[in-house]
């Protein structure tokens, strides 16, 4: 893939604590700090952005439009360029970053937010699924991963040992996140889906993140480290879970490699592995070695606001660009059961 | 009228259910006419590929599959290629008690089917084991048809090639009736529950934009033009101006309204937003723009049941042609 003939960067990132519950809150007051804060670190208000762009999932609201009503936290008056996918907000930030390499635009605001706390999430992600030989078994997101768990065992490329240690490493790092929902390791507990113990399984939790995206000037002009986006792609594999090998990820491996992530070494990755045995078929498909550092953050193993989750690895890459403790930065999210679908960015810094 | 920073926020059960009919197609209103019929079909892609369940499209190139009636039937036993013991079923699951998810490769396909295998125990269920399907009694033409997998002590037969197969029965299946429900606990947020606990209590109130200064009825908590958080809680009406109105001819299910009746936008006293609200004690031909109403409670209900005249004079159109 050709380079971006566009300079693209983050110059703007915030979320909210990730929360198991947020009852007291509607999406839009949930959201609306994240969005206060992206536009008053760049000092950007609404009516300045060139283009809105959104990430959710009415299945998690069980509201149909559920989206349309965060638009009040944006303040669309004068209306506002806007659009929202019903995917997590990553998928928002590739299409912001399209309408910006189309030059209609200059900035863009990125929003996700996931309430999974309203419903039953396993039971609400089963009705995503095929509705002919899938969804009226009702598998749910912890037995889809179960199998793909159990597929990497057999496979000889994991165990329950090794599964626990990713769990441990991911909740120890989320201490010093202050935004993670489980700040500290965990037992690994009860079998949940056997191989998978409560230990591999994301908390449930309901939280929104915002990203500002800028072109060129503007960006250095708004931020005073831009994380550029050196690349990004998204790449999805068929939708059964019978028809791929469940230990192996090609769609990254082919995002990773049309983003430009094996031109040159990364400092860290920021994945979005909800599961354990998840971030074993990642961490292969993106040949990311003990050199490297994978989710400084806790990853989605410490909190996972279902739709905001893929867009925080991207701004949590990026935060750590503009704070100058990394130079480049791999960033992934993924969606559907098993690893399905998935993206990847690669972010990069100013030389000094 | 400040705001109390941490009310007791509203909650209520909402329920989904979407019984969707969905129309097959010739692919896989075949396959789940076959499972009725006791009877697994696969299909042939053109580079030889058995895929069970059949797609529609040959996943590899993309090519349709539907037209090229490659159906194959292929043997009710098989090969777990993955499982995992699934200790606490969930409603809608295949077996009510403890069971595997398997992804099974039946003999001549190339690819594998999810499902449940009953079994005693995690400790009696490995990939590699050999299982049959279990067919439910009554069968309509579904995946459910498929009960669940038990396991197979026949060893494995010696490989043969699925059979071709003319895909024809007699009475196919060609709609599926898929019903879900799903349960959640809704929140409407702090603004909105400040705003129905004040309606309980027979006030109207609206919330003001720190910014732009605008009374919002019903509050959101954040001014929709502005995008800040609404703070400051403002009593609005209880009388008002219809801004604009429509004659509903059309009795809504389950509504106990005779129809017509009038439903309007009605600009509240001391309010920047007009909210909706049906209009009573007046005929409905004599509804107009500029009518002023106020709200009408009826006892032990949360919200007013409906708005009525006051008998003042009419609104002048200068009064609210902003808030059309």
């Amino acid at each position: 893939m050709t380079r971006p003939p566009a300079d693209i960067a983050v110059v703007a990132f915030a979320q909210t604590p990730c929360r198991p519950r947020t009852g007291d809150v509607s999406e839009a007051e949930m959201l609306l700090p994240a969005l206060r804060a992206v536009l008053d670190a760049t000092g950007l208000r609404t009516g300045d952005l060139g283009f809105v762009c959104s990430g959710s999932s009415d299945y998690l609201a069980g509201r149909a439009f559920s989206f349309t009503l965060t638009l009040d936290a944006v303040g669309a008056w004068p209306p506002v360029p806007e659009s929202h996918v019903e995917m997590d907000g990553a998928w928002a930030l590739y299409e912001a970053w399209v309408r910006l390499l189309t030059g209609e635009a200059d900035t863009a605001l990125v929003h996700a937010h996931g309430m999974s706390s309203a419903g039953t999430v396993r039971d609400v992600l089963s009705r995503t699924l095929d509705p002919y030989t899938l969804a009226p078994l009702w598998p749910d997101a912890v037995a889809l991963a179960a199998l793909q768990a159990q597929a990497l065992i057999d496979a000889g490329r994991t165990d329950e040992k090794d599964l626990a240690a990713v769990a441990h490493r991911n909740r120890t790092a989320a201490a010093s996140n202050p935004h993670a929902q489980l700040r500290g390791p965990r037992p690994q507990g009860d079998y949940v889906v056997q191989p998978l113990r409560t230990g591999d399984c994301p908390p449930v939790g309901d939280g929104a993140a915002a990203v500002v995206l800028a072109t060129g000037d503007t960006a250095r002009r708004l931020c005073d480290h831009p994380a550029w986006i050196r690349g990004i792609d998204h790449r999805i594999e068929p939708h059964a879970p019978g028809l791929r090998d469940l230990t192996a990820s090609p769609s990254t491996r082919l995002a990773a490699e049309n983003a430009g992530a094996f031109d040159a070494p990364v400092d860290l990755a920021e994945l979005h592995a909800p599961f354990t045995a998840q971030e074993v078929v990642l961490r292969t498909a993106l040949d990311l070695g003990d050199d490297v550092t994978v989710n400084p953050s806790g990853g989605a193993l410490a909190a996972n606001p279902l739709m905001a989750t893929g867009l925080i690895r991207i701004g949590e890459a990026a935060a750590r660009i503009h704070r100058g403790e990394a130079h480049r930065a791999l960033a992934h999210a993924t969606s559907g059961p098993c690893l399905q679908h998935n993206l990847v960015a690669v972010l990069e810094g100013d030389r000094p | 009228m400040q705001a109390d920073p941490a009310p007791g926020s509203l909650t209520a059960p909402l329920t989904l259910s979407f019984p969707f009919t969905r129309s097959l197609g010739p692919v896989l209103g075949t396959f789940l006419t076959g499972l009725r019929e006791r009877v697994v079909l696969g299909i042939r892609t053109p580079a030889g590929r058995v895929l069970v369940p059949p797609t529609e499209y040959d996943p590899a190139t993309g090519a349709g599959l539907g037209e090229t009636g490659a159906f194959v039937e292929v043997a009710p036993t098989g090969t777990v290629t993955t499982w995992a013991w699934n200790p606490a079923p969930r409603p809608g699951q295949p077996l009510a008690h403890p069971f595997a998810w398997v992804l099974v490769r039946l003999d001549g396909a190339d690819t594998a089917l999810l499902h449940a295998l009953d079994a005693p125990g995690p400790h009696a269920v490995r990939t590699g084991q050999r299982v049959r399907i279990r067919w439910a009694a009554e069968r309509t033409g579904a995946i459910t048809d498929i009960a669940c997998f038990i396991p197979d002590p026949a060893p494995a037969a010696p490989p043969r090639p699925a059979a071709p197969h003319p895909g024809t029965f007699p009475d196919p299946v060609t709609t599926l009736t898929a019903p879900a429900r799903l349960d959640y606990t809704h929140t409407p947020g702090r603004a909105q529950s400040r705003h129905l606990t004040a309606l309980a209590r027979h006030e109207l109130t609206g919330e003001r934009c720190p910014a732009c200064a605008k009374v919002l009825v019903p509050p959101r908590g954040a001014c929709p033009t502005c995008g800040v958080a609404t703070t400051d809680v403002v009593p609005v009406g209880p009388r008002g101006t219809v801004t604009t109105f429509c004659i509903v001819n059309i009795k809504a299910k389950d509504l106990a309204i005779d129809v017509p009746y009038v439903y309007a936008h009605i600009l509240l006293d001391g309010a920047d937003l007009p909210l909706h609200g049906r209009i009573d004690g007046i005929p409905h031909d004599q509804v107009r723009m500029g009518l002023r109403v106020e709200a009408v409670w009826t006892p032990g209900t949360r919200h007013p049941a409906h708005y009525r005249p006051t008998g003042e004079p009419d609104a002048p159109y200068t009064a609210y042609e902003e808030h059309l």
